[in-house]
């Protein structure tokens, strides 16, 4: 209070002043009110429907192609199955980029063989990059961990002394993507920032006993392509295994049956569950490849639906002795 | 160069080893990441730590020797660790300096007198220690029990003692002196009697509540480098997320912004650790003090006193942290460095009184006991603290741990978490496992906490006795917990869904969870009757079944009343028929006018507690998105035996 009511008085220009501000007040605070108002509230969330499509990496006009090489050296029987079907000029053109979509789910050593050989990781970027491929990417979206998996499976040492660039998932690196002609895969967030990178992919694995699926090979390694709460697709386990060889149309598969898990699958852990069956298989029809595949693990095409259902689907045949495939030994 | 300078760098050059050493804190193969950077090092040379396990485990682990340096160090030169070491000392420093360096001369030197509360950290350091003295209390009060020879021999040295003090007294008065010994020994013996039975546990170690070396760890650890995280600046390949630091955060911000009130607030007010420095530091041969008491009393000298130890009158030497900001202040050069005492005097006495110290062990006694009383290391233990392998038995573990969260930050999944109150209020910010959180279960392959822990509350294993291999083959691998299923939530069980996620990533050999297959009928709604068959085909009368409905591989059908109830697999079905796989055929085919069902092949898990080791990989995998259909508790933890959960012979 002041005690002078004199002082208290305000002039007439005071008055206007301070009335023009507090009007400019009222008409920012009632604009901005208005700006802002939202009558309706928010309405139910709806899914917007991903646009991204993945091309088709298989080399055009080539034709189904399989070799299955005998012998316990890793490199020798990796380069003959591959020169066996035409050399990876085939495949892999001057200016390429490529993705090797590895095994890497668990964080294992690479004796127990639950994970992709890290020399197979190697000596397939070398003959890419002798090719002329100008990038080669290696990924998966492990189960474990990324960086104990890949570590420990010892695929990013072989992966980076090779000359790749190795690519652990981050939450940005995923994009939700639709199967246009799948049930499951609607929507689903993918593994697609090394995917938009390049133009042809190899996919690669080793071959393991599977309780859920019957067996975890070429096609199943693609299930390390998705992100999210991927496990709830484990209800419809030979659907998602079929849809996944709907996804990616590899351009060239490396099946490694040098070791086979033949328990306790697919995780292993022990030397116990591995069998010597020394094979390798190299192939662009990842149906026959995986077919040839349950023969290592002796199974037959009805443990593993998904077989069928993706000759069905018209994306391979079961029959990989229809390919005549290469058979030799080193 | 001016010795203010010099004490700046080397603030500066421990604060950078200290962040320097959080950063490499980072599991990975690049070279800022652990590369066998001594990252414990700042820990070790705390001897708080050392002094406050020794009290509860007897011991001084491994590195905590450092602190043996620093304690030597400092009845030389005094309180040097505040001044020129301690990272969170540091941080106060220069908090302190950006917020009041605005304020005039006179309210600088007002904030940096003396404070007579600045006694409180020393009630702090003495509630801590005697905590983690407990178990020796116990020890020495059984003693006449346990070891009559040398309670005997302390029962004659106290009465040569006594003997000798009532002769030097020129009063005599033995009777009282008498009666006051032999009271005192007979209580001894009475307690001893009391606690002869007792083994209720007593050993404890709360120091890393406050201690600022654990303090300021846990807050870079496990607050301030996982917000980075969630910047592009990101040390850890997926976002570090840790449960309930808000807490830690709060204590941190709280701690920081105490400067605002007084510089160095938790220095003067709070910090044990300096407390215990401020006791050491009562022989140093240096201190800081005046060379001449010809002073002008212009106060200068406590303007930026760091301290708060009042230089210009009586110098509180176990107050100052030998910041020297009085030497370069004093413009007549009085102030110095020297091993004689200041001319205007100096307090060597700590301000504690007596009562006050009883009252502070006192209460420390009791809070231990107190808490413990919940039973929560008896029968009321909780079997959601899943504590990370190698961990010792709990009590044990809680006379060890100093909550530093180097476990925590070290984990290469992020499971390991700063414990809430599951392990009692003792148990607060310790270890423990949560499986919803992080890039996968506890991995088999890795020892990284125990390796990292200062302290050995999480004792160092190696490969072969997490796994049970080598030599430890007999004893078999280090069990954290059981997994457990519940099948009112379990797909299989309670939902007729095919799934089994957590027996495919159960990491062991042969896996700790198995399948048992069963064909359950599924609810068609109505019953589906038979219009006509053959060997691969069923037609039935009623449209109603949706295109492939049950064609995933995973379900069959069966002729309810044939002789032959084998259940064929089904690989096609439209909206009124089904074609069963060629493996076997209906034969005969079922009649026109019966009933088939449809059945879902489901393989159910089990888990083998024998086997399981409690890693959580399944916990974490398990695609029930709420609360998990498989979690892992305690139960039949290696590390208590009272927890086993299974018979085992021989």
């Amino acid at each position: 209070m002041n005690p002078d009511p004199d002082k208290n008085d305000l002039t007439r220009r005071q008055f206007m002043t301070r009335a023009v501000k507090a009007g400019g007040s009222i008409a920012v605070a009632g604009a901005a009110g208005f700006w802002f108002h939202d009558s309706n509230g928010p309405g139910r969330s709806e899914e917007i429907e991903s646009d991204i499509r993945l091309p088709d990496f298989s080399v055009p006009d080539l034709g189904p192609k399989m070799s299955i090489i005998r012998g316990r050296n890793r490199v020798e029987t990796l380069r003959l199955a591959v020169k066996s079907i035409g050399g990876i000029e085939n495949f892999i053109k001057k200016g390429d980029r490529v993705l090797l979509k590895v095994n890497a789910a668990f964080a294992s050593p690479q004796m127990l063989s639950a994970t992709t050989h890290p020399q197979i990781v190697s000596e397939m970027t070398r003959l890419c990059l002798d090719a002329g491929a100008s990038l080669v990417i290696v990924s998966d979206n492990p189960i474990n961990d990324p960086g104990s998996c890949f570590t420990l499976s010892g695929i990013a040492d072989a992966a980076r002394s090779a000359g790749a660039q190795l690519f652990l998932p981050r939450d940005d690196a995923f994009k939700p993507l639709s199967v246009p002609e799948g049930k499951l895969i609607r929507n689903w967030p993918v593994l697609y920032d090394p995917l938009k990178r390049i133009n042809k992919i190899i996919g690669t694995a080793p071959v393991k006993d599977h309780h859920r699926s019957g067996a975890s090979m070429i096609m199943k390694n693609w299930y390390g392509l998705l992100g999210g709460r991927r496990n709830i697709f484990h209800q419809d386990i030979q659907t998602i295994i079929t849809e996944l060889a709907m996804m990616i149309r590899p351009t060239l598969v490396i099946l490694d049956g040098t070791t086979t898990m033949m328990t306790n699958g697919p995780t292993g852990g022990s030397l116990a569950d591995l069998k010597e069956t020394s094979t390798m298989i190299a192939g662009t029809d990842q149906v026959a490849v995986d077919a040839f595949g349950a023969t290592l693990l002796g199974r037959s095409l009805n443990d593993l639906p998904f077989i069928g259902m993706a000759e069905a689907a018209g994306l391979g045949t079961a029959d990989y002795q229809s390919l005549n495939p290469v058979m030799a030994e080193v | 160069m001016n010795i203010v300078t010099t004490r700046r760098i080397s603030q500066i050059f421990f604060f950078i080893i200290f962040i320097w050493f959080c950063f490499v804190t980072s599991p990975g193969d690049q070279w800022w990441q652990l590369r066998g950077w001594p990252v414990n090092w700042i820990i070790e040379l705390d001897p708080l730590v050392g002094l406050a396990t020794l009290l509860s485990t007897r011991a001084v682990y491994a590195g905590l020797l450092w602190g043996l340096a620093t304690i030597v160090l400092t009845i030389v030169i005094g309180r040097f660790f505040c001044g020129w070491l301690c990272p969170f000392g540091a941080i106060h420093q220069f908090v302190g300096f950006v917020a009041n360096r605005k304020k005039k001369t006179a309210a600088k030197i007002k904030l940096n007198a003396y404070h007579p509360g600045q006694v409180s950290k020393y009630w702090i350091l003495v509630f801590l220690l005697t905590i983690s003295a407990m178990e020796l209390v116990v020890d020495l009060i059984r003693l006449p029990g346990n070891n009559q020879w040398l309670f005997a021999l302390l029962v004659l040295a106290a009465l040569a003692l006594t003997v000798r003090h009532t002769l030097g007294q020129t009063r005599l008065n033995v009777k009282k002196t008498g009666l006051y010994f032999i009271g005192f020994i007979a209580i001894w013996l009475l307690l001893s009697v009391l606690f002869k039975a007792n083994r209720a546990p007593a050993a404890s170690l709360q120091i890393g509540l406050l201690d600022p070396i654990s303090l300021v760890y846990r807050s870079i650890n496990l607050v301030v480098l996982p917000l980075m995280d969630q910047t592009s600046l990101r040390l850890s390949p997926a976002p570090r997320l840790y449960d309930g630091t808000w807490l830690i955060g709060a204590v941190f911000l709280a701690a920081v912004l105490l400067n605002l009130l007084k510089p160095r607030f938790y220095c003067r007010f709070i910090c044990p650790a300096g407390a215990l420095f401020g006791v050491l530091s009562r022989f140093a041969l240096w201190r800081i003090g005046k060379i001449s008491d010809d002073c002008s009393d212009c106060h200068a000298c406590e303007k930026h006193c760091e301290g708060g130890c009042s230089p210009t009158t009586q110098i509180r030497s176990n107050e100052c942290v030998l910041c020297m900001n009085c030497m370069d202040e004093c413009r007549h050069g009085l102030m110095t460095y020297q091993n004689a005492p200041s001319a205007t005097g100096e307090i060597l006495e700590l301000d504690l009184s007596r009562r006050q110290f009883l009252v502070s062990a006192v209460s420390g006694a009791a809070v231990i006991p107190v808490v413990r009383l919940s039973g929560n290391l008896a029968g009321n233990w909780n079997p959601a603290l899943v504590r990370p392998p190698g961990a010792l038995a709990e009590q044990e573990f809680l006379s060890r741990c100093i909550k530093c969260g180097q476990c925590m930050r070290i984990c290469p999944t992020n499971v390991i978490h700063p414990a809430g109150l599951e392990g009692g209020l003792e148990g607060l910010w310790t270890p423990v496992l949560n499986f919803r959180i992080g890039t996968s279960g506890c991995q088999f392959n890795c020892i990284a906490c125990g390796h990292l822990c200062p302290t050995a509350a999480i004792r160092p294993l190696s490969l072969d006795e997490r796994k049970g291999l080598g030599e430890f083959a007999d004893k078999g691998p280090i069990t954290i917990g059981t997994a457990f299923i519940d099948r009112g939530r379990c797909l299989p069980w309670a939902m007729d869904r095919p799934c089994i996620v957590c027996q495919e990533n159960c990491p062991v050999s042969p896996k700790a969870i198995t399948t048992r297959s069963v064909f359950n009928t599924i609810n068609t709604g109505s019953k589906l009757m038979v219009e006509r068959a053959d060997a691969f085909y069923v037609e039935i009368q009623a449209t109603g079944l949706q295109v492939d409905q049950y064609a995933t591989g995973d379900y069959y059908c069966r002729a309810v009343s044939s002789a032959d109830v084998r259940p064929r697999r089904i690989i096609s079905n439209w909206e009124r028929g089904l074609k069963v796989a060629g493996e076997l055929a209906f034969e005969p085919p079922p009649a026109p006018g019966s009933q088939i069902e449809i059945l879902v092949k489901l393989q159910q898990p089990y888990v083998d507690p024998n086997r399981c080791i409690g890693c959580g990989v399944c916990e974490h995998e398990c695609p029930v998105p709420g609360k998990r259909a498989i979690r892992v508790t305690a139960d039949n933890e290696t590390r208590a035996r009272e927890h086993a959960l299974l018979l085992r012979r021989p």
